[in-house]
């Protein structure tokens, strides 16, 4: 269990972390997303007491990382942007001085073994760790943090500068230990951590942009009253009559597909229009080659989060409770800003920027 | 601190730089053993002992430049720091690693020493007072040296640090001196007293005249502690910022 209250680590005026509170259960894989710089890497410096926060606090297991640094250490097995691997050393040279280091009690051979196996290093194990490649140094990184066996796991970016094939081996790895070990991740990889984690933490500007599931965040900002349509017919045509559906806000058509195919973007008021639609098209003797709803996905959520826009999604305790998206800034030169009760399933849309 | 003791004396001597500077070592004691025993036909070694701290003032450096750049440059200090040990056992690790390797170049005083005896009588005694002070000598350079490759990630710049900061201390003696004499009254007299007081030299030397002083030893450690405190609170410092 990590507990993170109001957090923060200032370098001269700038707030690389900002005042961030989160917790993390037990046996739970949690993903810290963000861009450059949105300070992944701070937070995880300052839980794992490689540098001390400016202000706040950091529970590791109950444990404070300043107050008793050593015994909150060895709850922790920290995997750094950059393993801090010894390169002159062969990998078993590597392990057996982790071993002393972390003051492991447990059989040093079987140990050491057995975390070999566990990220497959075990070929490499009396190689020289500078003649390896990349992906088994990153493996060898993650041995180093999986020694001692701490039951909190903080691995920044492991998956960084691993060819496809390594980076689904380390993601079911990173899951497979999400079984016995709490585990941290960053990653810029959407898709992985969508792959990988229980639960996200969005951190933007050094703040908590969003903390939820996947899915949670999804609905939380989604829009499933957007849909895009494929529609063979003269463009113009089709979005009079389109627009002129009860329930349509919106409708932009994007480039054309084919000859006289284009796909529309419709944004509707919340109201279901679909089949509304499909007769439209069919009274015009237009063809519909497809229909389906713009999921966001975790990257358009990502983007849209960290992006210009800065909203902040509130953590859903229950899915009663509504969420309400609210922005950060002042600033109403936003174009968009959607706040939506997706419990409800009722939609609204407002927008800033000019009504239609 | 024993895991990291153990790991820098296998980087030690698995690296160059050890038998750089055992080479160096054995070169210029050799030089002066040669010099100021064999050719002056004398079994007294203090001229011997005098001579080398010039040369602690090059060699040290070379032994203890990487120990704290190098990690900081490899980012594997990170790995240490975030490790359950604290960091005074990180920097006393370290030390004593730096300690061993120096005591090792120390044996071959013994060598000359058992040369001198195949011919003549040894006092064994005065050896071992100059090698006790010369351990010191040797204990708070590398603690000097420690201290600033704390300060730096380059290697270079670790070494010509702490070579200039041992200079500083090799002409303290010229420098308690100048400032008496820059400095006219009791002020003068007092300030060039306090400097001089910090003399390494004359501290040594002390030891090559064959008195075991309480008060040289206590001075070398206490020297060698507190740049080891001093480290320990660059570490610590580094990461509040």
């Amino acid at each position: 269990m990590i507990e993170v209250k109001n957090l923060s680590k200032h370098y001269g005026d700038k707030k690389a972390v900002d005042n961030i509170s989160f917790t993390v259960e037990d046996g739970i894989i949690l993903g810290f997303l963000g861009p450059n710089g949105a300070g992944k890497s701070t937070t995880m410096n300052m839980l794992t007491g490689y540098i001390s926060a400016t202000g706040g606090q950091a529970l590791i297991n109950g444990i404070d990382i300043l107050k008793d640094p050593i015994k909150a250490k060895e709850q922790i097995g920290y995997l750094p942007e950059i393993p801090p691997l010894y390169v002159d050393m062969t990998v078993k040279e590597y392990l057996d001085f982790i071993y002393d280091l972390k003051k492991c009690k447990l059989p040093r051979e079987k140990h050491i073994k057995q975390v070999c196996n566990v990220v497959k290093i075990t070929d490499v194990y009396n190689r020289i760790i500078k003649n390896l490649s990349k992906g088994y140094k990153q493996r060898v990184g993650l041995a180093q943090a999986l020694i001692g066996n701490p039951p909190i796991l903080i691995l920044d970016e492991p998956t960084v500068g691993l060819d496809p094939h390594q980076i689904i081996e380390i993601r079911d790895l990173i899951k497979n230990l999400g079984k016995e070990h709490t585990v941290i991740l960053s990653s810029h990889i959407l898709s992985e951590i969508q792959a990988v984690c229980d639960k996200i933490i969005i951190l933007n500007k050094g703040q908590v942009a969003a903390n939820d599931t996947a899915e949670n965040i999804a609905s939380a900002i989604s829009a499933d009253n957007k849909f895009t349509v494929r529609v063979e017919g003269p463009r113009d045509k089709v979005i009079d009559e389109i627009d002129g559906i009860a329930g349509v806000v919106k409708i932009t058509p994007s480039a054309e597909r084919e000859k006289d195919v284009y796909d529309y973007e419709v944004e509707t008021d919340g109201t279901d229009i679909r089949r509304m639609l499909f007769r439209t098209v069919v009274e015009n003797n237009w063809v519909m080659l497809g229909l389906k709803s713009s999921e966001l996905t975790l990257e358009d959520i990502f983007l849209k989060i960290t992006m210009g826009e800065g909203i902040k999604i509130p953590t859903k305790k229950k899915p009663a409770a509504p969420a309400k998206a609210e922005e950060k800034s002042e600033d109403k030169k936003n174009d968009k800003k959607e706040d939506k009760k997706p419990s409800e399933n009722k939609n609204k849309k407002k927008k800033s920027g000019g009504k239609k | 601190m024993k895991a990291i003791l153990r790991r820098e004396l296998v980087a030690y001597f698995t690296s160059p730089i050890v038998y750089v500077y055992l080479a160096i070592f054995t070169f210029f004691s050799g030089l002066f053993f040669t010099v100021g025993c064999l050719s002056a036909k004398t079994t007294n070694m203090a001229s011997v002992y005098d001579s080398m701290f010039v040369v602690f003032l090059v060699i040290i450096p070379i032994l203890t430049m990487r120990l704290f750049s190098e990690e900081k440059k490899q980012r594997t200090d990170q790995g240490l720091l975030t490790a359950p040990v604290s960091i005074t056992g990180i920097v006393m690790g370290k030390f004593l690693a730096a300690t061993v390797v120096f005591c090792c170049g120390m044996l071959v005083f013994f060598v000359y020493a058992l040369m001198l005896a195949a011919h003549s009588a040894v006092q064994w005694q005065l050896v071992f007072c100059y090698t006790i002070g010369m351990m010191l000598l040797g204990m708070a350079f590398i603690s000097i040296g420690i201290f600033v490759s704390s300060l730096t990630e380059s290697q270079i710049i670790s070494a010509i640090g702490s070579f200039v900061f041992m200079m500083v201390i090799y002409l303290i003696n010229s420098i308690a001196q100048l400032a008496g004499s820059a400095i006219s009254g009791r002020a003068g007299l007092w300030i060039s007293n306090a400097i001089a007081s910090l003399s390494f030299l004359t501290r040594f030397y002390e030891f090559t005249y064959g008195i075991l002083s309480f008060s040289a030893v206590l001075f070398f450690i206490s020297a060698s502690a507190v740049m080891l405190f001093l480290t320990v609170k660059v570490i610590e410092r580094r990461r509040y910022r």
